[in-house]
């Protein structure tokens, strides 16, 4: 009978078993480079000894030439044309040739044992490329903003040379990395260290990113914070630093957030980059809702960012401005929770009739939700019925928020360092972020979070086990609206005036596009996310007419390349590779190993 | 046994006789009739499971045996008939039916397989937990006692069905037979009083399926009641105090096994009509001489790449 099929898959497993002794031995698995890409392996003198004495000279020459002027003119990329003074532009290349410094070391000499964890042929190979990329778009915005080559000083044609030789010898170099980065032992200071200095790497990043006065400069910076993560994740390291994250969360954490306390004591008082980090926070908060949403409970939500707007309308009407409709002026306090729950409530209504459908039907609903919400807050002006929100033009001049005397309008010292007024919503919205990740995690790590994943695995399933699929969904759906509303309170003030243009369904596919670009059901995937798609058309306007195609075009290839997101977490990396064995028997092995640690 | 210490609703669990097949009915469904639209897929069915009772569910494929388990569990709404769970009638929701205390495993596996066999367990105790998103959101000590309980009970329930070292393995990797003991023991996390298994042994080597059938004896020792669907006809006889036949959705027969198996309408069923009754009985072995016929071809093929 039926049985004779379903035998078959009991067969199978000693089949499934054999594989783990392989790959102990010879790794081939993830060092997949050389089996795919036989191009590679027949670059002329690839694995001679000249190698790696050619990156080292290529290294020497990089960071040699960013000693000297690059520039005749004095006017390119700040300036460039000074002797022995590298400005931010040179600093990033000398940053990027010490990291192939150090892999180069690490492949032969004296960090030899870092290269067997290493893939350091592959990441000498992508920050070469990266820098020669670099420095050809360097010389190209020399020769266009001076008129001509001929501007290029000595410095930089060295510079170009380096970063020429550093990747021909990434391409010549054959790796000798022997283990997989994701068992490396490491004793906790280290780990520590390394959380650190790359949080610290983050804020001087940060900062100097929103420093650059060109879109140039900006666009070179991309350029190059690009090429070193991505040479630094083809070695394997951020496998490692995923690993480390997870095993000192709390540091990170912590770490994380004081790199986000400390960030408006570097801008000196000056509110240009104040005022673009708030409107990221109050995005990535926005999306950080979302993503509970979307990355737990597996809703498609389309019409988010009504629930934000909700919040910022109940903020505007209950605030002190003259053009606000309702008499009762309660507490900020109140208002907040208030427009939490009055969003909440939206979430309720839209929620309880289409969560028990499957999943396209919801995306719809929401997606009508947005448009209704913007079409109702756009004709409540009187004519057509209550007066609330003032109709198109919306409520203007929402006074600025005070919490018993602290006016949030007015810069204040702290420690002589002035903290202006959108430093000022910077830390209230930095708390309201701490909030919802607090309440995402923590969700997540409960009964309800495992609830949430049966229900992305198996609904019928999970609905069998006892689990209250359309309860969880519901809670998910009105819980997301609740945290958006919060928000949308704050926003209300920080952006002075609420009218419904601000809420258009564009505005809730990026913050989908953000926690899909960043991934799924993470913390920090979608902090990064929010923070690339708020940061670059704020940074680069020259491609601001082009954003919505290139996003889409960023979108399109991820999905193809890495569906679960920059940074994934590990479940929804099984989830979106479900065929993918090895993947599965690694994250188990560790995952294994993690609750021996414990034990 | 374990099962049975924090469970203090049912017996004792000092108390191994296999309890008396008709102490008090524990499931009870009457007249049930589910049509899909001309088709009557069970029509008319009646079961009484008692407590500590093994019951078990035969009939050709496309009986409407899984159909009728859908109907107990709620999954499908009966167009006629009811189920009443200790004399309490079921509403026809599948969570209703677990909170109520019958839980079930499904004939192809859907096990959760991103997640790890413990969580998978855990996720089963979600309807005999409580804390809800405020209590999750402050860790307060109900919170830890309750998420502890649940870590404890699942890997109780784990070591029961002889997983316990296999706790922190994600689903999908482990070893087939492994993912059938998985599901049991998420059932069993619900703290039912009937569990309903679908083709517990489908697929199963002949070793695999003792321990399969040595399993459902422990859970009916410890106070369960089983109902099983089940192809192999020797495991079925072997196991089952009682056995229904069903046939094109009606109940053919019920009674011991040992009257189900000589019944001739029973045989007549499985090979169709006018043939010997010789050729019954290696029909009613068919499962077995296929579990040993069939596993070799692969196996020898295997060996040679």
């Amino acid at each position: 009978m039926s049985t004779h099929d379903d035998l078959t898959p009991t067969n199978d497993l000693p089949g499934v078993d054999a594989p783990a002794p392989v790959r102990e031995t010879d790794r081939p698995a993830y060092d997949d480079d050389h089996e795919r890409t036989p191009l590679l392996e027949r670059f002329p003198g690839r694995g001679s000894a000249a190698a790696w004495p050619l990156g080292l000279l290529g290294v020497a020459l990089l960071v040699g030439g960013t000693f000297l002027s690059w520039s005749y003119t004095s006017n390119v990329l700040g300036d460039l044309s000074v002797d022995f003074y590298p400005n931010g532009v040179q600093i990033c290349m000398i940053i990027l040739g010490l990291v192939a410094l150090v892999m180069l070391l690490a492949h032969q000499g004296p960090l030899h044992r870092l290269g067997d964890w290493l893939d350091t042929a592959a990441a000498v190979r992508i920050l070469g490329l990266g820098a020669l990329a670099y420095m050809v778009i360097t010389l190209g915005i020399i020769a266009v903003r001076s008129g001509g080559l001929i501007n290029v000083n000595p410095g930089g044609w060295v510079s170009t040379v380096g970063a020429l030789l550093i990747a021909l010898s990434g391409l010549m170099l054959v790796s000798h990395q022997s283990k997989d980065p994701l068992f490396a032992q490491t004793s906790s200071w280290v780990e520590i260290i390394t959380i650190v200095v790359l949080l610290a790497a983050v804020l001087f990043g940060a900062t100097y990113a929103l420093g650059t006065s060109t879109g140039g400069a900006f666009s070179l910076f991309l350029v190059f914070a690009f090429a070193l993560a991505w040479g630094l994740a083809k070695a394997g390291f951020f496998t490692w630093v995923g690993l480390i994250a997870q095993k000192n969360r709390q540091v990170l954490m912590l770490g994380a957030f004081a790199v986000a306390f400390l960030f408006p004591f570097t801008q000196g008082g000056s509110d240009e980059n104040m005022s673009i980090a708030t409107q990221v926070l109050i995005f990535a908060a926005t999306a950080l809702g979302l993503n509970i949403v979307v990355g737990l409970a597996g809703l498609l939500d389309l019409g988010y960012i009504a629930f934000l707007g909700a919040g910022a309308y109940v903020g505007a009407t209950m605030s002190n401005s003259a053009f606000a409709t309702i008499g009762w002026k309660p507490p900020f306090l109140v208002v907040v929770l208030i427009g939490a729950c009055f969003s909440a409530v939206l979430g309720l209504i839209i929620g309880s009739p289409t969560l028990r459908v499957s999943g396209d039907y919801l995306a719809i609903v929401t997606l009508a939700f947005g448009e209704i919400f913007r079409f109702t807050m756009g004709n409540l002006d009187g004519t057509n019925g209550p007066d609330l929100t003032n109709g198109p033009n919306g409520i203007p001049a929402i006074p600025e928020l005070n919490f018993f005397g602290f006016d949030f309008g007015q810069p204040h010292e702290i420690l002589g360092i002035t903290i202006g007024r959108f430093a000022n919503y910077y830390f209230l919205l930095l708390v309201i972020a701490a909030i919802i990740i607090l309440v995402f995690t923590r969700l997540n790590n409960s009964r309800i979070g495992r609830g949430w994943v049966a229900i992305r695995e198996d609904e019928k399933a999970a609905e069998a086990m006892g689990v209250n699929v359309f309860g969880l969904k519901l809670f998910a759906f009105a819980g997301g609206a609740f945290l958006a509303g919060m928000a949308g309170t704050v926003k209300a003030h920080h952006d002075v005036s609420v009218s419904p243009d601000q809420y258009i369904f564009l505005e809730s596919a990026f913050l989908l596009a953000a926690v899909v670009l960043g991934g799924m059901g993470t913390v920090a995937g979608v902090l990064i996310g929010a923070t690339i798609l708020k940061l670059l058309p704020e940074k680069l306007r020259f491609i601001n007419d082009y954003r919505l195609m290139i996003f889409g075009l960023v979108l399109v290839l991820m999905m193809r390349f890495r569906p679960e997101g920059l940074v994934a977490s590990q479940r929804r990396k099984l989830e979106f590779h479900e065929d993918d064995e090895d993947l599965a028997e690694r994250i188990e092995e560790v995952h294994l190993e993690e609750e021996e640690a414990k034990a | 046994m374990t099962v049975t210490d924090e469970t203090p609703a049912q017996p004792t669990p000092g108390s191994p006789t296999p309890a008396v097949p008709g102490g008090a009915p524990v499931l009870e469904a009457r007249g049930v009739t589910m049509r899909f639209g001309g088709l009557t897929a069970v029509k008319d069915v009646d079961m009484t499971v008692n407590e500590g009772e093994i019951v078990g569910l035969i009939g050709p494929n496309g009986a409407g045996k899984t159909t009728f388990f859908n109907c107990l569990t709620g999954l499908y709404k009966p167009t006629e008939g009811q189920v009443t769970l200790n004399g309490e009638v079921l509403p026809p929701k599948p969570r209703a039916v677990v909170v109520a205390g019958m839980a079930r495993t499904f004939q192809n596996i859907r096990l959760f397989g991103n997640m790890t066999a413990l969580e998978n367990v855990m996720v089963g105790r979600y309807c005999r937990t409580s804390s809800m998103a405020l209590t999750s959101i402050l860790r307060g000590p109900k919170f830890r006692r309750e998420e502890e309980a649940t870590r404890a009970r699942a890997q109780e329930l784990l070591d029961f069905v002889g997983l316990g070292g296999s706790a922190e393995h994600l689903a999908r990797n482990m070893p087939y037979g492994d993912q059938r003991r998985l599901e049991i023991a998420r059932a069993l996390a619900t703290d039912p009083k009937l569990i309903l298994l679908d083709e517990p042994t489908a697929g199963m080597n002949p070793q695999e399926t003792r321990q399969a059938s040595d399993l459902i004896f422990r859970i009916r020792d410890s106070g369960l009641a089983v109902v099983v669907i089940e192809h192999d006809m020797r495991f079925i006889f072997n196991l089952c105090d009682r056995v229904l036949c069903l046939v094109r959705g009606e109940v053919l027969v019920e009674g011991t096994p040992g009257e189900v198996q000589s019944d001739p309408r029973v045989i007549e069923a499985y090979i169709g009509g006018g043939d010997d009754d010789d050729d019954a009985p290696p029909r009613d072995d068919d499962p077995t001489t296929g579990a040993d016929g069939i596993p070799n071809a692969p196996m020898t093929t295997e060996e040679q790449p």
